[in-house]
């Protein structure tokens, strides 16, 4: 028995996911879309999801469905749209109380998957149009939505890095769409692009509770159905740096925001991806990293200091606050870090401590149905499967030269600094 | 060991109260990799003048002083204890609220090492003047991230605005002034005070065995001299009802304006059940005016007024509690005085029905199913609940027993104009 045990069933024009599990009170639902991130497509597809999580045929206001959703527990419904390496997903999620642990025996689950068909298979719309006024009251909440990107600084100085960073590539495109796009969608148009994301995209539906697969292929098979399809595929083009850029930008802040983006040149599914997670947690993943221990533990630097990875993408994020004298200096220890890592100069203890860590990390990401979904959609989106059993021993049995092969191939491509107007240039 | 079964839920909680003084609970999450422990202290940031152990008279200590010493905490003098965490394949950490400070991990493997980690490492402070000089620098650095943050600034603003005297109003890091007073002295000082095991409470929830859990919290507890301690002595100034300022608008570098309406709660000196039926009641209540499914909700969203960041709240602790409605805004005048509208219709009571609350129970059952399918949420609230003397396991009997009469109820004892206060933040 591993980790998790996921049945995957190919269902009319999508995937079935299902985990059984005893562990939580809940069962969740997850509706996956995935589509190649374009300009043309972005915003509507940002805007998508909210218009049909807003109202159905059977629901048409906001507040008829939310009253409905009341009625059944609290189910928790909402939706989401990220960036999978050059992948714009649109997730729509409802987690629903399992009826066993409630006096009242109606059974939820279907329930659940009703609602989440009514939203993608019946919305409110009529000859060919979504209703009006949804689509306006949800392009205004879009707007707002991209807008408040700029109001969260250490949000802005990602968004900022990964703009400067990948500039030309799609994956420099924001996740929420552009707002200058908003407006030129109308009721009509983005029925229209309804119409071709159910016909293209990649679907996948993901289960996850105290329920039989059985139960829910066939309660699933008679709500979705759709036509077959050969979803789109993205190149992942990555830029090859060459001289790493600095870029400096002004605004009425109290903290700089240092943000640094590498390419890392590895990506999921690849062979030595273990080898760079382990990599990642040695640099700075973690509050035993070197990054943590440098910069702030040792210097006083900064409160936070860490470093990501975009693992469908290649890239390797380090981000910081810091005071805005202190820019050369962080930078210069940010990069002796990596050096240290590119020359072996790290301590088995320290290999062996991250793994622990890593290890940790993912199985309680299991721990949450949440968590389950993210894990198994990794393999969707690489079209590598990897068992998470599999995964795990791979990056257990990573070698020092192993990690220090990855380092040597990881490239600084942008250093972005968000200053304050006094600083000095 | 007392053991307590949750039929309904399918949950066991296990529970004992050590010689020292030290109140333990231990829940078995079957299925469950990881383990997750809290280690929680009475003390938070509102406790800034008391009698030192020992001591007769009372002391004032620096603003921040309590989330100074959780920092403090994880240095020793042979490193650092996060990396001891880590070894053992854990990952630890720690946060400070207005009236309580805790320590935490989450691990799947080494379950006992960690809980002994935790256990010693906050029972055994070691602080010098040279490793709190350099932690100013760190602690400085959090302080003007969250200067550049609006929502914190906003929440906290609103928060100013309500209190005159109360320790509340104070932010729980201090000011990079006030913490450049803090010294190693006053850190044990504040340490031998609060950091008492009568005075804290462990939990312990997930992949566990809970007999020897409890077999190893007792061993570890014996081994540990502690001098008997009686009652803490807090004093905190006399809080008058009203709010101490109206409306606060701060100017920042932002593009869509924010917005808070805070109600400050009436003087109440509730605990436990009673205590719990009204925060109950009161999110019941705030839940029918302004939920996703209320005409509320649906008004100030269809003219544009609040968007996904709008959200409501009631929190309570003894001697202190606010209600906040809110989010981004284009409009925060207007904002206002729907929000306002709306809460002076609801106290007049007469608006409410038995199927708005119905549902708004099922909703509020629903998420507490939800909610403790996470071992974080249920350490850390039950922590929060037992400090206040009530259980975390009778939310679901409690929110079946409210009636109508109990939201009415709620409404008349929140709803007052003279409680009311804006803060905004706005471009510059």
């Amino acid at each position: 028995m591993g980790v998790i045990s996921e049945a995957i069933k190919e269902m009319e024009g999508y995937k079935l996911h299902v985990v059984t599990t005893e562990k939580f009170k809940t069962n969740t639902i997850v509706w996956k879309m995935k589509a190649p991130l374009t300009k043309e497509d972005v915003t509507q597809r940002a805007l998508l999801p909210h218009v049909l999580q807003s109202s159905t045929a059977s629901y048409p206001t906001t507040a008829k469905l939310r009253s409905y959703l009341d009625e059944l527990y609290g189910a928790n419904m909402f939706v989401d749209v990220s960036k999978k390496g050059e992948y714009q997903i649109i997730s729509m999620s409802i987690e629903i109380a399992n009826e066993k642990f409630l006096s009242d025996a109606t059974p939820l689950l279907s329930k659940g998957l009703e609602l989440l068909a009514e939203m993608v298979r019946n919305p409110l719309a009529e000859n060919g149009t979504f209703n009006h006024e949804t689509v306006e009251k949800e392009k205004r909440t879009l707007k707002q939505r991209i807008q408040s990107v700029f109001d969260d600084k250490m949000r802005y100085a990602n968004f900022r890095l990964v703009e400067e960073m990948c500039a030309g590539e799609p994956y420099a495109l924001p996740v929420n769409g552009e707002l200058e796009a908003v407006d030129q969608i109308d009721a009509k148009s983005l029925y229209d692009y309804y119409q071709k994301a159910f016909a293209e995209d990649e679907l996948d539906l993901y289960v996850i509770g105290d329920v039989s697969s059985q139960e829910v292929e066939s309660i699933a098979s008679g709500l979705f159905r759709f036509a077959q399809r050969t979803p789109k595929e993205t190149n992942t083009l990555n830029r090859v740096s060459g001289e790493a850029k600095t870029i400096k930008e002004k605004q009425d802040i109290k903290q700089g925001k240092l943000n640094i983006g590498y390419r890392t040149n590895i990506k999921y599914g690849d062979q030595d991806y273990n080898a760079l997670q382990v990599f990642n947690g040695i640099f700075g993943g973690f509050s035993h990293s070197k990054l943590f221990l440098n910069v702030r533990e040792k210097n006083s630097l900064a409160y936070y200091v860490a470093s990501r990875l975009e693992s469908h993408k290649g890239l390797m994020m380090v981000m910081s606050g810091i005071e805005f004298e202190n820019f050369d200096l962080a930078v210069k220890i940010i990069k002796e870090q990596m050096e240290a890592m590119t020359n072996g100069d790290f301590t088995d203890e320290e290999i062996e401590q991250t793994k622990a860590v890593i290890e940790n990390q993912l199985l309680e990401t299991v721990d949450t149905a949440r968590g389950m979904v993210e894990l198994l959609y990794h393999n969707v989106v690489s079209k590598v499967t990897v068992p998470l059993d599999d995964w795990l021993n791979g990056m257990k049995n990573t070698t020092k030269d192993e990690i220090i092969a990855v380092a040597n191939k990881i490239n600084l491509d942008t250093v972005y600094f968000l200053t304050g107007m006094e600083a000095a240039e | 060991m007392e053991k307590i079964a949750f039929e309904q839920l399918n949950e066991e909680l296990f529970y004992e109260k050590l010689e020292n003084g030290l109140d333990v609970y231990i829940l078995p999450k079957k299925g469950f990799n990881k383990t997750y422990a809290t280690f929680t202290t009475k003390y938070g940031s509102i406790d800034n003048h008391f009698k030192p152990l020992g001591k007769n008279e009372y002391v004032k200590v620096p603003d921040g002083i309590a989330h100074f010493l959780e920092h403090k905490l994880f240095e020793k003098e042979d490193g650092d204890v996060f990396q001891q965490f880590s070894r053992q394949g854990a990952s630890a950490n720690a946060f400070t609220s207005f009236t309580r400070t805790a320590y935490l991990f989450s691990s799947t493997s080494n379950v006992e090492k960690n809980l002994e980690t935790l256990m010693d490492f906050v029972q055994e402070p070691y602080f010098t003047e040279k490793t709190v000089e350099k932690e100013k620098g760190i602690i400085g650095q959090e302080i003007t991230m969250y200067d550049d943050n609006p929502d914190w600034r906003l929440y906290y603003g609103v928060i100013e605005n309500m209190f005159k005297n109360h320790p509340v109003k104070i932010d729980i890091a201090g000011t990079r002034e006030s913490i450049s007073h803090i010294t190693k002295d006053m850190l044990y000082e504040c340490y031998h005070t609060f950091y008492h095991p009568s005075n804290m409470l462990l939990f312990v929830v997930g992949a566990i065995e809970p007999k020897e859990i409890m077999t190893q919290i007792k061993a570890n507890q014996a081994k540990k001299e502690f001098s008997a301690q009686s009652e803490i002595e807090r004093q905190f100034e006399s809080e008058i009802e009203e709010v101490a300022e109206k409306k606060q608008v701060l100017k920042m570098n932002v593009q869509t304006p924010k917005c808070i309406l805070g109600i400050k709660a009436a003087p109440a000196n509730l605990k436990g059940q009673e205590m719990l039926k009204h925060e109950l009641s009161t999110n019941v209540m705030l839940d029918i005016l302004f939920g996703k499914s209320s005409e509320g909700y649906t008004e100030l969203y269809g003219e544009g007024l609040i968007d996904d960041t709008f959200s409501y709240d009631f929190s309570q602790e003894q001697g202190f509690g606010f209600a906040m409605v809110g989010g981004d805004t284009p409009d925060p005048e207007k904002l206002v005085e729907k929000v306002t509208a709306i809460l002076l219709k609801a106290k007049e009571g007469s608006i409410f029905n038995e199927e708005q609350l119905g549902r708004a129970r099922k909703k509020k059952i629903g998420a507490f199913l939800r909610a403790i399918n996470s071992p974080e949420y249920i350490a850390n609230q039950f922590t929060r609940y037992a400090f206040n003397e009530m259980d975390l396991f009778e939310v679901v009997p409690v929110l079946e027993s409210i009636t109508i009469g109990d939201i009415q109820a709620a409404a008349a004892d929140l709803i007052d104009e003279k409680r009311f206060t804006v803060c905004q933040v706005v471009p510059k």
